[in-house]
């Protein structure tokens, strides 16, 4: 099986996916000429042609806009931003027209739109470049959440997500782009919703998405080593719908859980994992859930602050310990 | 506005409380910080304070009466507020500390011990304490029917983890595990009469600091009294009967043996009430012949076997195995030479009676054959004193050995 980055599997996805359907096109800041900032779409532009691969002005709202009205007729817009970061000039657009209007025109409308982009922190980018917001979105009623994790489940996910008929936010990661990892060659898709086991343990079930799922299985590793624990990794995939029974199948194997993710502490996705679980599988809970997180604070842009407050395997650990009554 | 006085918990390890005495009586007008009455408490004499203003509408436990934490004690309430509902639920909650026949229960509630393998959650309601244990925790105690109340929690602030549960269920297996060379076994589970007998008993032996004393008693004249009365009426008189009717005459004379052990206080009976350890199919039971001390030999005889049979044919009233304030076990019939009974809470004493054996002893300056009977009286050291026991007994052998005592 071929070895690849995970902005490659997007590239894939995106290239299969605009072969398969000609009513999905891609559009955004930097996406054509210059093949994309973090260059997720390059070679499309000579592929698709300027029709389907859409330079944009430096205006969020305006093409956001734009994509949502060309999906309300038929189309299967993509639209990326240059971080999402960036998307809150264009939330508007997300949340008051994507996500609202098949609701509003008693279903006669679906809007069939991925917006998609790198979310959370790179590293020394500020406090206004470095954040993950993904509970903002998975808030909403009317949009999907996808945060993958490797180079297969970013391209089995986007595939997903462009042939979905609901708009779906599809948060990527700069430092994940590099990423290498194992993808089949040919068609493969992975259902939007579905949480996946990315190492099997019996001890404590640790919760993750994204860049934290490198955190956890690095964590989980020196658990293993040093501390005889063996973590089952659960990557969400999918913030929303979240995976619940696949969460909650691992709660009743470890009886302990802890959730890492990359946003802020209060009303986090694992403050959502931690509702779900008290409640769906209480009888199995054998210590209170603990959560890592982000530092409480506006990202430091100094170095050592910033790694500070930045979710690590060492804080992981340390939940990890202290569910399992071993502090 | 109703406002509940319950009994507070008044100091760190206090289960219940006694009213020593109301500083408000009914129909005072209170206000929040008023102290209402001293309670009693397992270390001091404390005050209770009033929670809500109002009047002292109505006091449901009264001077001198004990009640366990968080039972209501009193209400607060407008003049003219309805406060029957309060009243009326607090029906139910135990207390002790009255006179009377009330307090007469067979088995105080004081002495209500866990049994090793009950379900938590009926035992946590009834001690009203509560268990800090993990959801699993809890679920596994259910499921594998541990008391939570036996297991030893290691998490924070004691709470009782998985790993608790699951030691506690392996030291139970490893305590109900047969021996490794057993070829095969057979699980009977226990009879209701087992598991009393089993609580009982555990009940005894470990809070109650036990000590024996045992005395051999010449029966040769005994056994001559015996014969004469056997020879001449038709009840036939055994020689239980007669150790029966001495130990309940010995009792009137040393009423510091005829007692019951009540935690605050030692009951000690006018009556003699008799309890007869029978064996049953099942274990055994303890009918009572009451005021053994009254009764002639021949209706102890009676009593005796009627009860006995109804014993063994379950079917024994609760009146009759219950209020006995001494009590006897025989093995003699079994060859049992000497042994020690466990006593029956909460009484002072009990005399384990063995086998009547012709021995060799020194009697009259020579060696002479003689019926001899060995006996063992437990005693409850909290009541009785090694003394105090020793005369008890003095008095048993001679009227054993001058049965003539008995129509005194």
């Amino acid at each position: 099986m071929p070895t690849i980055t995970y902005r490659d599997a997007l590239n894939q996805a995106l290239r299969e996916e605009m072969q398969r359907d000609p009513t999905v096109f891609l559009m955004g800041e930097e996406v054509g000429v210059y093949q994309g900032a973090y260059k997720v779409s390059r070679g499309l532009l000579e592929e698709f042609g300027p029709q389907r691969i859409v330079d944009t002005p430096i205006a969020e709202l305006g093409f956001a806009g734009v994509g949502v009205g060309a999906a309300m007729v038929g189309m299967r817009p993509i639209i990326e931003f240059m971080t999402w970061n960036f998307a809150l000039l264009a939330i508007d657009q997300v949340i008051n027209s994507a996500a609202k209007i098949l609701y509003m025109s008693g279903g006669q409308v679906p809007v069939p739109i991925v917006f998609r982009g790198p979310g959370g922190a790179a590293l020394q980018l500020g406090a206004q470049h470095s954040q993950a917001f993904d509970s903002w979105f998975a808030h909403v009623p009317g949009l999907k959440v996808v945060a993958p994790a490797t180079p297969y489940d970013a391209k089995g996910l986007l595939k997903s997500a462009i042939r979905d008929d609901n708009p779906v936010v599809f948060l990527e990661g700069e430092m994940l782009y590099n990423l290498k990892g194992e993808v089949p060659e040919g068609e493969y898709t992975i259902p939007l919703g579905t949480a996946d086991v990315k190492r099997a343990g019996t001890d404590v079930t640790v919760v993750c998405h994204s860049k934290t799922v490198a955190v956890a299985l690095k964590a989980a590793d020196q658990l293993a080593r040093d501390h005889g624990i063996e973590a089952d990794v659960v990557d969400l995939r999918s913030l929303r719908p979240l995976d619940v029974p696949t969460l909650r199948e691992s709660l009743h194997r470890t009886n302990r859980c802890v959730v890492v993710e990359e946003g802020w502490p209060f009303c986090g996705i694992g403050a959502q994992v931690v509702d779900e679980l008290q409640r769906e599988a209480f009888d199995d809970l054998d210590a209170p859930i603990l959560r890592v997180t982000q530092a409480d604070v506006p990202m430091p842009y100094n170095k050592h602050l910033e790694r500070a407050a930045k979710p690590t395997p060492e804080q992981v650990i340390a939940a990890v310990r202290r569910v399992a009554y071993l502090d | 506005m109703i406002t509940k006085v319950v009994m507070e918990a008044l100091s760190p390890t206090m289960e219940e409380g006694r009213i020593a005495q109301w500083l408000k009586k009914e129909g005072d007008a209170v206000k929040t910080g008023d102290v209402l009455a001293e309670v009693e408490t397992d270390k001091a004499i404390m005050e209770l304070p009033a929670r809500g203003n109002g009047v002292l509408r109505k006091i449901l436990v009264g001077d001198g009466q004990t009640t366990a934490v968080g039972n209501l004690v009193a209400v607060i309430a407008a003049a003219e507020e309805d406060i029957s509902g309060v009243v009326g639920q607090s029906g139910q909650q135990g207390q002790s500390g009255q006179q009377g026949p009330a307090a007469r229960a067979p088995t105080p509630p004081a002495l209500t011990a866990p049994s090793a393998l009950t379900a938590a959650v009926g035992r946590e309601a009834e001690a009203g304490g509560r268990i800090k244990a993990s959801p699993l925790a809890r679920r596994m105690a259910g499921e594998k029917g541990v008391d939570l109340h036996r297991v030893e929690g290691t998490g924070p602030s004691g709470r009782i983890i998985k790993r608790d549960v699951d030691t506690a269920l392996t030291a139970l297996t490893a305590l109900t595990a047969p021996p490794p060379e057993a070829e095969g076994w057979e699980d009977v589970a226990l009879s209701q009469v087992r598991k009393a007998i089993a609580r009982r008993l555990t009940q005894s032996l470990a809070p109650i600091p036990h000590f024996y004393l045992t005395a051999e008693i010449d029966m040769e004249r005994a056994a001559e009294a015996r014969d004469a009365l056997n020879a001449a009426g038709d009840t036939k008189i055994s020689f239980n009967d007669i150790v029966v009717k001495v130990v309940a005459m010995a009792l009137r004379q040393h009423r510091a043996c005829n007692a019951w052990w009540q935690g605050d206080a030692v009951r000690y009976f006018h009556d003699v009430h008799i309890g007869i350890a029978v064996a049953i199919d099942e274990g055994l039971i303890t009918p009572v012949i009451h005021h053994a001390d009254r009764k002639s030999l021949r209706a102890i005889a009676t009593a005796t076997r009627e009860l006995a049979e109804r014993a063994r044919a379950r079917k024994l009233a609760p009146e009759e195995y219950t209020g006995s304030t001494f009590s006897i076990s025989n093995l003699g019939m079994f060859g049992i030479d000497e042994f020690t009974a466990v006593i029956n809470p909460p009484e002072a004493g009990i005399l384990a009676v063995g086998a009547i054996t012709p021995t060799p002893v020194a009697h009259g300056g020579a060696v002479a054959v003689r019926r001899r009977m060995r006996v063992t009286m437990s005693c409850d050291h909290r009541i009785i004193d090694g003394a105090t026991g020793a005369q008890f007994l003095q008095t048993v052998r001679r009227m054993l050995e001058q049965p003539l005592a008995i129509v005194w």
